[in-house]
């Protein structure tokens, strides 16, 4: 069985806010039955321009259903511009995460978000960019989609493409253009001046503001994967004190890390002159 | 909570007698049987005793044509390398596309190391293509291996065996059968359907797991595929496990009674009963796979409309225990290829479910499971975006 956190099972038990609404502000449907996974999401507007109700319909697994009872949870009271900000990640993050392998459930859930509030503001029906790249033909993931999981998940193997959003799951013939495409993202995010690391000077704050943003977003996901971590003790100077957690905590390779991945992420996103230390 | 136990195709309850009969090779008669002292070698005649209650399950005339391994893995593992590797020189495998992954990975590999692989398809109901392995045997010249399973692991489904074996023998071709989901389940006699190889696993028949048998016919060219010792007579190589050996052989004589005093014909009874009730209180399901050439335990029906992993973790919270061909519950984003290989309509695939008894299982289960699924299909439905509410 799958190790899904209790409060996935609990919204799998008991989904909130099932059916439908008679007369939505704003309504979608994505996925198939040839998928195996499908959603239908709606909304009504209160008279405060928050959303006041929210249903799903869902076919699919456990967490396809979980993740559509926690979507409903989370946008009822936001209003659309709110609401519009909420990423997969969240999504998985409400129901205490979701197996790798099930993490296109969320994505399935902010899918069908998004094509509801352009339902809401266009009337259209559909949110398909005819002139967009089909990439994965088995489950119909274009390249957009694809490189915009690889960008917000941080990813980087056509494996996890999979796991975000099916693409490459089905005869394979397409996974080889989707590593293109994670390398084409990857890249890009490598070489894009990062924009706040431009400013000519900092204030104190905003530098360990960006250090903490550096470790979170370059540093954190590849430890993670190894079950490790890594904690800011402190900024003294050009001095970035930090701890490794988890599997890398006394881990022989620390030294490594810290140079070959802290130290390089730290120089390249915040400022060459800073050095590294372990504590 | 009661437990309900119908996913008896993924593994088998360890008969009572089975594990009783291998105590005393846990805790007293542990010895090596290849020993050179009494102590050791005394154990070597039970494990004999085990090979002829195989053999006699099985039909075959000499007990030595029973080779012990470690599972139905190996065994087919042994079976295709084996005999490519007897060959010498690239060949043809003919095989079917509803295959377990124990034959089809196999087959992958040798297609890599340049042998032709050939799937033979099936129909609607899961029915082996005879003209499509007929014109394959004329096909192909040269030294060619059959495999082909005897019945279905997800839709119980039968191959008519004995045929594939005829035909496959005429036209000089080793034959292998995966007998896994067979055994146990309809007589298998190996003088009837003339089969080379055939492969059992313990676990699938009230032994347990980690052990299997593979027989090979006398005469068939060969070679081992787990190599060290001499072991199996040179075929298997490695310590015998004996306690395992030894419940093997209990479990063979009890499924070989089980055959013959009537249990088959009450599990066929009770499986009926499961499939009449669920197809009368559950709209739009239907049975997947011929329901006349299959094996008494098992029923694969698909809810419409529904998804599989759903169903079954709502069906184990009320204690009952299936199994899915759905392509969350596989752990993959593919349904099962059987499925699939069938044509099953889309709305029907990802909702497939797979109830397989026992000798074990009860009349009063069954009604459990007939009063629980059909609360579960509604519940499901009721989520569903493809149903058609009120």
């Amino acid at each position: 069985m799958w190790d899904y956190t209790d409060k996935v099972m609990d919204h799998f038990r008991h989904p909130r806010n099932v059916g439908t609404i008679e007369h939505p502000d704003g309504k979608a449907t994505v996925g198939s039955l040839a998928c195996g996974d499908a959603l239908t999401f709606m909304f009504k507007l209160g008279p405060d321009g928050r959303i006041a109700e929210a249903k799903f319909q869902t076919f699919g697994c456990a967490s396809a259903v979980a993740s559509s009872s926690a979507l409903t949870e989370m946008v009822i009271g936001k209003t659309v511009e709110e609401a519009e900000k909420i990423t997969n990640r969240e999504i998985a993050d409400y129901l205490g995460g979701l197996p790798d392998q099930k993490m296109h459930c969320s994505v399935m859930g902010r899918e069908a978000l998004e094509a509801a509030i352009h339902n809401y503001r266009t009337g259209e029906e559909n949110v398909v960019q005819v002139n967009d790249e089909i990439v994965c033909t088995c489950f119909g993931v274009s390249k957009a989609e694809i490189e915009r999981v690889t960008r917000e998940n941080h990813l980087h193997s056509v494996e996890e493409v999979t796991n975000f959003c099916k693409a490459g799951g089905g005869c394979g013939m397409c996974r080889d253009r989707i590593q293109e495409i994670v390398d084409e993202v990857n890249h890009a995010a490598a070489a894009a001046p990062a924009p706040e690391a431009q400013p000519k000077r900092l204030t104190t704050l905003q530098r360990i503001k960006l250090i903490e943003r550096t470790l979170e977003e370059q540093v954190r996901p590849v430890l993670k994967k190894d079950g490790g971590d890594v904690e800011l003790i402190d900024v003294d100077g050009d001095v970035v004190r930090i701890a490794f957690r988890g599997m890398c905590a006394g881990c022989r390779s620390a030294a490594l890390t810290r140079d070959n991945l802290v130290a390089k992420a730290l120089h390249e996103f915040v400022d060459p002159a800073l050095t590294v230390e372990m504590v | 909570m009661k437990t309900v136990y119908l996913d008896n195709n993924a593994t088998t309850r360890p008969a009572p007698e089975v594990i009783e009969a291998m105590m005393p090779f846990f805790t007293e008669l542990w010895g090596n049987p290849s020993s050179m002292h009494a102590f050791g070698g005394q154990v070597a005649r039970p494990l004999e005793a085990a090979r002829e209650e195989v053999a006699d399950f099985l039909g075959a005339e000499h007990p030595e044509e029973i080779v012990f391994n470690g599972c139905a893995t190996e065994g087919d593992n042994h079976a295709l390398f084996g005999v490519a590797a007897a060959w010498g020189k690239p060949g043809t495998i003919i095989t079917s596309r509803v295959e377990h992954p124990a034959v089809l990975g196999p087959c992958l590999r040798l297609r890599e190391m340049g042998h032709t692989v050939v799937e033979i398809g099936v129909d609607g109901e899961g029915l082996f293509d005879m003209a499509a392995y007929e014109a394959a045997l004329a096909a192909h010249p040269g030294p060619k291996l059959v495999s082909v399973m005897w019945a279905n692991n997800e839709t119980g489904v039968l191959f008519p065996i004995r045929r594939i074996a005829e035909l496959g023998k005429a036209a000089g071709a080793t034959v292998h059968t995966d007998a896994v989901q067979a055994a146990g389940k309809v007589p298998i006699d190996v003088r009837e359907a003339p089969v080379d190889l055939l492969t059992v696993a313990g676990h699938k028949m009230h032994a347990p797991k980690g052990v299997g048998v593979l027989y090979v016919r006398r005469g068939t060219r060969i070679k081992p595929y787990v190599i060290g010792g001499h072991q199996e007579r040179g075929r298997r190589g490695g310590t015998e496990n004996v306690p395992y050996i030894v419940g093997m052989g209990v479990a063979c004589r009890l499924a070989k009674a089980a055959l013959t005093d009537g249990s088959e014909l009450r599990i066929a009874r009770l499986r009926d009963k499961l499939e009449a009730g669920l197809l009368a209180t559950c709209p739009d399901s239907r049975v997947n796979g011929s329901r006349t050439h299959r094996v008494p335990n098992t029923l694969n029906v698909s809810f419409e409309y529904i998804e599989g992993e759903s169903v079954l973790y709502h069906l184990s919270d009320r204690g009952i225990c299936a199994s899915s061909g759905s392509a969350c519950a596989a752990g993959s984003l593919e349904p099962s290829h059987v499925i699939r290989a069938m044509g099953v309509p889309f709305t029907a695939v990802h909702g497939s479910i797979r109830f397989s008894l026992s000798r074990y299982t009860t009349e009063e289960e069954i009604d459990y499971v007939l009063h629980h699924c059909p609360e579960v299909v509604a519940e499901m439905r009721a989520l569903s975006p493809f149903v058609k509410h009120g």
